[in-house]
């Protein structure tokens, strides 16, 4: 099996790597590229994305034909897709971070700035937070519900279909998460950088 | 609910770690990586590695370390120590570090912080303030503590968030080393002047002084070095210290 970590030049998917490569042993092919060949007849796909969701859009768009590949990939051919961070805020239909910008529309929903209450909660949303499992899915196979996961974010991901929402955490409100619409999953977390919570997340993708 | 954070800080020179645990059962007392797995293991919240090699031609030893770190502990890592431009920082994010701390550079010229931000969002910089107290403020200091700037410390915090910082490592000059505690006053001005996390540093002696720089100082992490060295606090008896005086940690 061949997974794919789309490397867009989104800033820094070290760590996404290390942590794939940890739990993929010899197992499992990790190929780390931008190439739409190679992403075309991969068997799953790992998009990560660190920054702005305009630069993570803009970073995206400027490899002609990554967009459209990845369209084929996961909505016509259903294949299975990990979206993390801003690689899961993309699946909106538009992002308000920075100035309105279009995601990829996989999952329609907006992008918005989490509600601080006038200061009360610091932004980012920086560390440890339980994740409440609100909905069965397989990528949560052999965790515990109000596991800890590590956040590090200040805008959220909120679907039109609340029933695309798999799991939520408390922090200024209850916060999304992470949503799975048939193959497509994304985290707001970090499971590479969640400790063996996440390596158990990366695995349970890897095992779908 | 959002757990506050325990980070221990390595001191790194020349690829060596220079204080750290003491384990008998260690193979190699002064391997960071060894000892940034142990930490791992034992449930840090993030790991810190300070680099203080001196010497230019050394400088390129934690870039290994940052490798084999991160291909063997998967939570949050941080690297400071000598980063002056969006060159060192993208090395070092691009070897696996999480996050990067700035010191000196963000204080001589903000544009590091504003630049580094932009290109790699504000969750991975970190910047590190040193202050020492004078009279009712507290003045920056650069250069590991060596070079005083004049400069006050609030009004910096609030114009380095502003540059797009995500977080704030604030260091009590006269508190570092000293095992009394943390500048409680300064963590507190600092907090509640910002809206982004502030991690405490400088001080630590005892797993008390950490409950104080949550409770009284209100920061969001707290950093410390000596206390986990030589095995006097492992950070399973930290979080279970911070647990029973009422404080959310990751256990």
């Amino acid at each position: 099996m061949n997974v794919i970590i789309v490397d867009y030049k989104s800033g820094n998917i070290s760590s996404v790597i290390n942590s794939f490569k940890e739990v993929a042993k010899d197992k499992v092919k990790i190929h780390v590229t931008s190439d739409l060949k190679k992403i075309k007849s991969s068997d799953k796909v790992v998009l990560p994305g660190q920054g702005s969701f305009k630069s993570c859009t803009d970073a995206l768009n400027s490899i002609n034909g990554l967009v459209e590949t990845l369209n084929e990939f996961a909505i016509n051919n259903k294949k299975p897709l990990l979206g993390i961070c801003v690689g899961l805020q993309m699946f909106a239909d538009v992002g308000y971070e920075e100035t309105e910008t279009k995601g990829l529309g996989w999952i329609s929903g907006k992008v918005s700035k989490i509600d601080n209450k006038n200061g009360k909660y610091k932004l980012p949303h920086i560390g440890w937070n339980q994740i409440e499992i609100v909905k069965e899915s397989k990528i949560f196979k052999n965790i515990e519900n109000n596991s800890h996961m590590y956040f590090v974010h200040s805008y959220e991901f909120i679907p039109n279909d609340k029933n695309l929402i798999s799991s939520t955490t408390d922090y200024s409100s209850k916060i999304i998460c992470s949503v799975e619409k048939e193959n497509i999953f994304g985290t707001q977390f970090h499971p590479e950088k969640s400790d063996k919570i996440g390596l158990q997340l990366i695995e349970n993708f890897i095992n779908l | 609910m959002l757990k506050n954070r325990i980070i221990p800080c390595l001191d790194v020179k020349n690829g060596r770690v220079v204080k750290g645990i003491n384990f008998v059962d260690l193979k190699d007392a002064g391997d960071p990586v060894e000892q940034a797995k142990i930490y791992s293991d034992g449930g840090a919240d993030e790991i810190c590695f300070l680099d203080i090699t001196a010497s230019n031609e050394n400088r390129d030893t934690i870039y290994e370390v940052v490798k084999k770190t991160s291909k063997k502990c998967f939570v949050p890592l941080t690297v400071g120590g000598g980063v002056r431009s969006i060159e060192d920082i993208y090395k070092l994010l691009h070897c696996g570090a999480d996050k990067v701390s700035i010191n000196t550079a963000a204080v001589q010229n903000s544009k590091v912080v504003i630049d580094s931000s932009k290109k790699f969002g504000s969750q991975c910089i970190v910047v590190a303030i040193d202050a020492k107290r004078n009279g009712k403020n507290w003045e920056i200091f650069t250069h590991g503590g060596r070079n005083g700037t004049g400069i006050d410390a609030i009004e910096y915090a609030k114009k380095i968030e502003e540059c797009g910082a995500g977080e704030l490592l604030v260091t009590s000059m006269d508190r570092d080393g000293t095992q009394v505690g943390y500048d409680i006053d300064l963590m507190f001005k600092i907090s509640s002047t910002v809206n982004i996390p502030v991690i405490a540093s400088g001080g630590v002696g005892n797993l008390n002084h950490l409950v104080e720089g949550i409770k009284l100082g209100k920061a969001s992490a707290v950093l410390a070095a000596s206390i986990f060295h030589y095995g006097k606090h492992s950070i399973k008896e930290a979080k279970e210290y911070l647990d029973l005086k009422g404080i959310p940690v990751r256990i």
